[in-house]
Formats: C-alpha cells, structure tokens, sequence
C-alpha cells in the first residue's frame, strides 16, 4: 500500500482502513476523486484525523455574546424545606430469585453473567423501580411528571456497609411516552463503586421498558484480590457515591429529568454513628445535596431541555435534592453536608455567605474529595465541583445560632463550555439557606480541627506498567478522545488486572473545560502541567472526577484491581458524554500497552 | 388530519382555537402533545425546502412530522474532509440499517436529511449531481433554500459553534449529525466522523419500541425516488 510508504503512523493506518472499508463498499477512484475522498496528491483523507483548526477551538474568546438568560418562570427562593430523601429500605426476596447468568427468560437485560456473587453473596436485597412520578420543584410551578427512582426525586438514599454485599434489582417501568425528552431505555450506574462490570451501569448495558437488571455490589475494598487480601486496602474506602442513569447518547435528558440518587458507603471507622469511629456528624446531621440547575417553560412550567444543545446546558433555576433554591432549618452543632455537582453542565464554587456580613470570610472543614476522605480535614472557605465531582464537609453552625447563612455558588458562568471568574461575597446565587433556628442538641461528633489522620494515602511512587495519553478535543463540533468517539463494540485499550498505569489528560483548548471521570477505580493526580500536586493540596487526595482545565495535562495514577470487563471513561459534562465524549476501555487477565489509545 | 393552524389563512384566533381543539383531542393518530408542539414550535420552523429533485418541501410537515429522521448540514464543494467523509458514512450508515431493520425502511419512515449551508451554489442540480455521486438512495434528499430560511434551520437545530468567529468559517461547520424519533419526541447526536456501524446504532436507537401500539400510519410519506 503506498500510504504505508512513510511509516505506519496513525493516520496513515486510519487512512489504510478506509481505503479497505471503501473496497469493500464498491467504489473506485474516480468515486472517490468525485466525492472529495481523495487528495490531490492521490492519498485517501484521514477519516478519524483531526486538522489543526480543532485544537485551536475556542480559544477562550470572551467576544462572545452571552447567549439570551433562560426563561424560566419566577419563583420565590427560601419558601420550601430541603427534601431529606428516606432511606432506600431491602426487600424480603426477589423473584424471580437473582441468578449468576442473565435471566433472559425472565425479562433480565443483563447480558454479563456476575463473576463475583458467589464470592460475595448479598445480605440485603432491594429493588429499585425507575418510573414516572409527579413531583413539585417549586410551590410556583406546578407538580409535573419527571422521571424518578421509586417516586422520589432524588431517589432513596442507599445506606450501605463495607462487608456487606448487597444486589439491587432496576426495573424499567417507565413510560413510553416521554413528554418532550428523555429515552426510556435506562442503565444505572453506581459512581464511583469498585464494582464489576456487568453491575458498573456500563453505558452500553441498557435495558427497555418491561425489563430489569440486577445489580451486584459486593461493597469490598480495592485489592482485595491482590495487594491486601483478603480485605482490600482500607485507604482506598469510598463514602458519597450516587447513582444515576448512564444510557448511552441519552444521559443528559434522562438524568436531568430525575434519575438520580445518593449511596452512602460506611466501615468501621466512617461509622454512621458520631460516637464512634471517626466520629463525623451522622443520623439527621449526615446530609447529602444533590446540585442540579434547570429551565422550565415559561408558559407552563414544566421542566424544559434543550435537545438541540451541543455545548453543555446551563439552567436559571438552581435546585438542592429536586427543590429550587430551598431552605434547610439546622440545630446550632456541627453537620456534614456531602455536596454532589449533579449537573448537567455547571461549575460551582460553594461559600458559606451571611447576608448581614458579607466581608466576613465564613469557613468550614472539607472531609472528602469526590467521596474519598482526606488523609485529615482541611480548612478552606470555599469547594469548587465540576459534573459528578463531591464535596463532603463539616459546617459548625453553632457560630451561626439564631441567624441565616446561604449556601452561595459565587462562580460565574455563561454558557455550557466553561466556568468564568469568581464573584464576590452576594453577587453569586444562593442555593439554599441554612436557617439555624432549632434548639441547641447534643453534638457528639468530633471536632474537625482536632482530627489528625483519617486515612493514608495509597503509595503513589509506584512505576506504572503503561503510560496511556488521551487528548480531549472537539472538531466540527464533535467531542472526541484521540479524535475518536465513543463506540460501544469498539474496546480501546484493555488494562492488566492488579497493575499500575499512568494516565495523562490533555485539554489543548483555552475554550472549554471537561470534568473527566473514569469508571471503577479512585486515581490521585499527580501533576498539572508539570507541576506536582502539592501534598498540602484538597487534590493531593484520592479522586474519580478531574477537572481537565484550559490548556491543561494531567497525569492521573490509578491501580486496578480485582474485577474484570469493560468500563468507560468520560466527560461528565452530561452534554459532551451524549456527543461522543467517551471511550470504552477494559480490564482483562492480559493488558496491552496502547499508549495513545 | 395534521395540524396546520396558518395553513389555510385563518386568523389566529381560529388558528388558535383550532390548534387547541386537536390537542386536546385524543382520538386522532395524528393528534401532536404539548410537548411535541413545543419542540415543533422551538425547533422545526416549517420553511419551505427544495430537495435536489426540485420539489418544494415544508421542513416540518413534509420531511420531519411522524418520522425517523437524519439531519445533517454539509456543502458540496467542502473539500476539508468533514463534508464527503459524513456524506460518505451516512451511507454506508444506511447500508447497515437496511441489513439490520430491512430493505423497506428507508424512505418509508426513516429519511437521511443533507442540508446545504452555500445555498446559493448548491443549487437542486448541483445536489443532484452529488446524490448521484454519493449513490444517496430511498428517503435521502439533499435539500437547498433560501439562505435565510438555511441559516434560520442551521440555528433552531443547534449547528452553531459558540464562537462566532469560528462560526462564521463554513469549512469549521459542526459535522455531527441529528437523529431522532419525531413522534416520540426521542433527540440526540452522533459525529458524523464516526464509524459507521455507530451511526447506524445510534439512529436506530430512536426505532419505535419493538412491540410499539403507537407506531403511527405512515401516510404522508416523501420518498426520493433513486
């Protein structure tokens, strides 16, 4: 082959293959010259190669004029309670009873058998029923169909154990009519669980209305088939996962119409009760707050999505636990807010402001980054999140007793592709208001400031077996990862279990940012264009979500161990994901060594 | 009976009046939601198109209304690899469809829409003769217009970069390609850079349900006769 002349570069092979695929098709050169498919000098364009022009899109061109605000309907802030979602109660029994291989006959979608339920036998048994269900978002707008796990927006909250395995059965009970968007045809994905991956919620592993899905997380710690048997390493224990759909091409529409829900992972030490262990604020002062901004139409009211969007969605209406702008009455103690970027597209810095001192600097102790704890609290005045990262920390509300104080997104932002600046002390939007107006209660938790060590930090010296570059870019208006996009059969590189690798992130656009997650295992993030993450840093800790930034490479470390199968990696910008922004990649017994997958 | 509410020069009052009589009629298959009627309104203006056959076509009611639908934007003398190459895979895309759903789909209820955006070169015969040259097959028109109703389309559909410097470049273009459901109100995005058998999956995720009693009749077909 002539092109194969100068070597066997990438777009020389992506050249070749086409060529092969347009044998195939029938068509000659005379074709080929008439449609444009061939170059003057006689080569075949590259189909997958991206032209410089991609890499100089965007550009951070602040000419741009801010698109027209949404219209959303008024509505009046502060005038409704912070839903407090209950607690996802287990099923007596399944049935049909859960079985290793798929139950096809029975209406399973699963098409992976489980390779971990009888080494992890669940303990508890729940079901999980996605469905449409009326709901109010606001007291001015009127209760509407969204879509829902088990009627409640967020769905429960799971309440689950290290130790105790357990097996969710998702069935798919929706309905075909879809008032305006989303795809009922769902996949539910449990982030960031080190879970298998016939249970992850591959994005590909979706199933139709009528059918269900069971499943399995075995709720064990990372190595414990390799570096730490038999228990798994206690530095690599989760806490605030969430579960949402993941349906391929769809996930934006169907997550931003509701589903969505907390898991909440406990051990020993992450108790769940504030006179032991840790001693973090637990029971009703334990809250998880699902972030999320949205439109709604401004005629009827109803929750509006843009179909058309290809850049990220931004929403006026900014809604904690499925409530515009609620408030949430607290006792004068200390409480654990575990924050969660819901999406679809939005960047927030969170404050802590009080309306009657706004020069006062307010700050409180982060525990955990993207559910990790830290290797001990920090304090900081404010979280930033992009999609899907978390945030958990403790805010002593005693030195508020009797006032209101607002939880203040300060970041400033546009249009879908990126955050701006931060704002000062009032000029961002208040997403909630903390009322701290209940009577003083026993608060047995320990104080933050007094507690030296959590966890270590897993060794993050180790030699990587491969180091795999992946370069995030957007051509024509396409996302792609390595000028590629995302193709459920298509398996990009496959990693060896129980080994070490380096990843490297590249944003080459001053433009857009993209919160990148990767499936199943927690990372640590070496450096940011070259300069190490510093130790005193929040991002020194474990994470499963790194905000790629302007112009940016990140290089990532990562284990991965114990289970095998496909997994994906993505923007979490819901709108890139659905355009393309993802690659499916694998875990095997035999890894490869693609380095630029 | 379609809804039509300025078709015959009512005032809109009637129009109106008419609009919300069939909406809130149930028993007509063709009987659009409110929500549909909102992306119809939002996103679908109805403007007039002529398809490189030379028939005059209403974007909505002749090409997207009750269908299965492609839209893609692209020009004929774009010679930077995006244009010839999504052309390209959107056929060979329908290739595939016709293997996995059969060969009497396309043109039935699945249409492959190619938009010019240099209306005023790409004329009904110079799409043609790119037809001819890309073997564009049953339901699948290359469709020109007026260059306001062109760009008023490319905006409703989103094929609009952010930054109106790259915008304003024809050859930066966003080559991805629309697909969805129109009565079931099922949207999203595949590249048109992308293999395709992906292009092919992706469209026909908006197929209607396998055991679906809401197909509609399909009565008011255009077909490209190839």
């Amino acid at each position: 082959m002539r092109v194969l002349k100068y070597g066997i570069n990438r777009l020389a092979l992506n050249a070749f293959r086409n060529r092969m695929e347009l044998v195939k098709a029938g068509l000659g050169r005379r074709d080929l010259l008439k449609m444009g498919l061939l170059t003057s000098a006689g080569y075949l364009i590259a189909k997958s190669g991206l032209s410089s022009r991609a890499y100089a899109q965007g550009g951070g061109n602040d000419a741009t004029p801010n698109p027209a605000p949404p219209p959303s309907p008024p509505t009046t802030p502060f005038m409704e309670p912070l839903p407090i979602m209950p607690v996802k109660q287990p099923v007596a029994s399944l049935s049909p009873a859960p079985t290793t291989a798929p139950n096809t006959a029975a209406g399973e979608g699963r098409t992976r058998a489980h390779q971990a339920l009888a080494q992890f036998p669940p303990q508890k048994l729940y079901t999980r029923i996605a469905q449409a269900s009326s709901v109010s978002m606001s007291h001015d707008l009127p209760s509407q169909p969204v879509w829902t796990y088990d009627g409640n927006l967020p769905g429960q909250t799971f309440m689950a154990r290290y130790g105790e395995p357990i097996l969710v059965r998702t069935i798919n009970n929706l309905p075909s009519d879809n008032g305006g968007f989303g795809k009922p045809s769902i996949t539910t994905h449990l982030h960031n669980g080190h879970t298998p991956s016939e249970s992850d919620g591959f994005p590909c592993d979706f199933f139709e209305i009528g059918q269900f899905y069971d499943q399995h997380y075995p709720n064990v710690l990372a190595g414990f088939s390799s570096t730490h048997q038999p228990n798994g390493d206690i530095n690599e224990a989760l806490s605030t996962l969430w579960y949402h759909d993941h349906r391929v091409d769809f996930t934006s529409q169907n997550v931003y119409k509701g589903l969505a829900g907390f898991f909440l992972l406990f051990n020993q030490f992450d108790t769940g009760d504030e006179t032991t262990g840790f001693r973090l604020p637990s029971g009703p002062f334990d809250v998880p707050m699902l972030l999320n901004d949205k439109v709604f139409d401004p005629v009827n009211g109803l929750l509006a999505f843009d179909l058309f969007n290809l850049d990220g969605i931004l929403g006026d209406k900014f809604l904690v636990n499925g409530k515009i702008q609620p408030f949430f009455q607290v006792h004068p103690r200390r409480y654990r807010l575990r924050f969660i970027d819901g999406g679809p597209s939005r960047f927030y810095q969170l404050f802590l402001t009080d309306p009657t001192n706004t020069n006062a600097t307010n700050p409180f102790f982060q525990i955990a980054n993207d559910g990790n704890l830290l290797p001990k609290p920090q304090q900081v005045s404010s979280v930033r999140l992009g999609v899907a990262e978390r945030a958990d920390i403790i805010v002593d509300f005693s030195k508020f007793a009797g006032k209101s104080v607002f939880l203040e997104n300060r970041l400033q932002q546009t249009d879908g592709r990126k955050p701006g600046a931060v704002l000062g002390a009032g000029q961002g939007t208040n997403v909630l208001r903390f009322d701290v107006v209940l009577p003083p209660v026993a608060d047995n938790s320990q104080d933050p400031a007094t507690i030296t060590k959590f966890y270590s930090l897993p060794d993050r010296t180790a030699t990587p077996r491969v180091t795999r570059t992946f370069n995030f870019e957007r051509t024509n208006g396409q996302w792609a990862i390595n000028g590629q996009f995302v193709d459920c059969n298509t398996t990009r590189f496959t990693v060896q279990k129980n080994s070490v690798e380096k990843w490297i992130l590249k944003n080459n656009s001053g433009g857009w940012q993209h919160p990148i997650h990767i499936h199943f295992e927690e990372h640590q993030i070496l450096s940011r264009n070259g300069v190490a993450t510093p130790s005193n840093s929040i991002e020194f800790a474990r994470k499963d979500v790194t905000r790629v930034q302007f112009n940016e490479t990140v290089e990532l470390l990562f284990r991965f161990r114990d289970f095998v199968g496909p997994y994906p990696l993505h923007c979490h910008n819901l709108v890139h994901e659905d355009h393309a922004m993802m690659l499916k990649w694998a875990i095997a017994n035999t890894g490869d060594t693609n380095s630029r997958p | 009976m379609s809804v039509r509410p300025v078709a015959f020069g009512y005032s809109p009052l009637v129009a109106l009046l008419l609009t919300l009589a069939m909406l809130t009629s149930a028993s007509s298959s063709e009987t659009i939601s409110a929500s549909r009627d909102t992306i119809r309104r939002q996103h679908f203006p109805d403007v007039v198109l002529t398809t490189h056959e030379g028939k005059q076509v209403k974007f909505y009611e002749d090409l997207l209304k009750g269908k299965i639908v492609t839209i893609n934007f692209m020009y004929t003398h774009c010679k930077e690899g995006v244009c010839p190459l999504t052309t390209y895979n959107l056929g060979l895309a329908r290739r595939i469809i016709t293997e996995r759903v059969g060969p009497n789909r396309l043109g039935h209820d699945i249409f492959t829409y190619s938009i010019t955006i240099d209306p005023e070169h790409d004329t009904p015969a110079v799409l043609n003769e790119y037809a001819k040259t890309f073997h564009a097959g049953p339901g699948w028109l290359f469709l020109t217009g007026k260059p306001d109703d062109i760009e008023l389309l490319r905006r409703k559909l989103g094929f609009v970069d952010p930054d109106p410097n790259l915008d304003k470049d024809k050859s930066n273009h966003i080559g991805n390609v629309r697909y969805g459901n129109e009565p079931l109100q099922q949207w999203s995005v595949v590249p048109g850079m992308a293999k395709p058998e992906v292009i092919a999956t992706s469209i026909l995720y908006a197929d209607w349900p396998a055991d679906s009693a809401k197909k509609p009749l399909f009565t008011k077909s255009v077909r490209a006769t190839q």
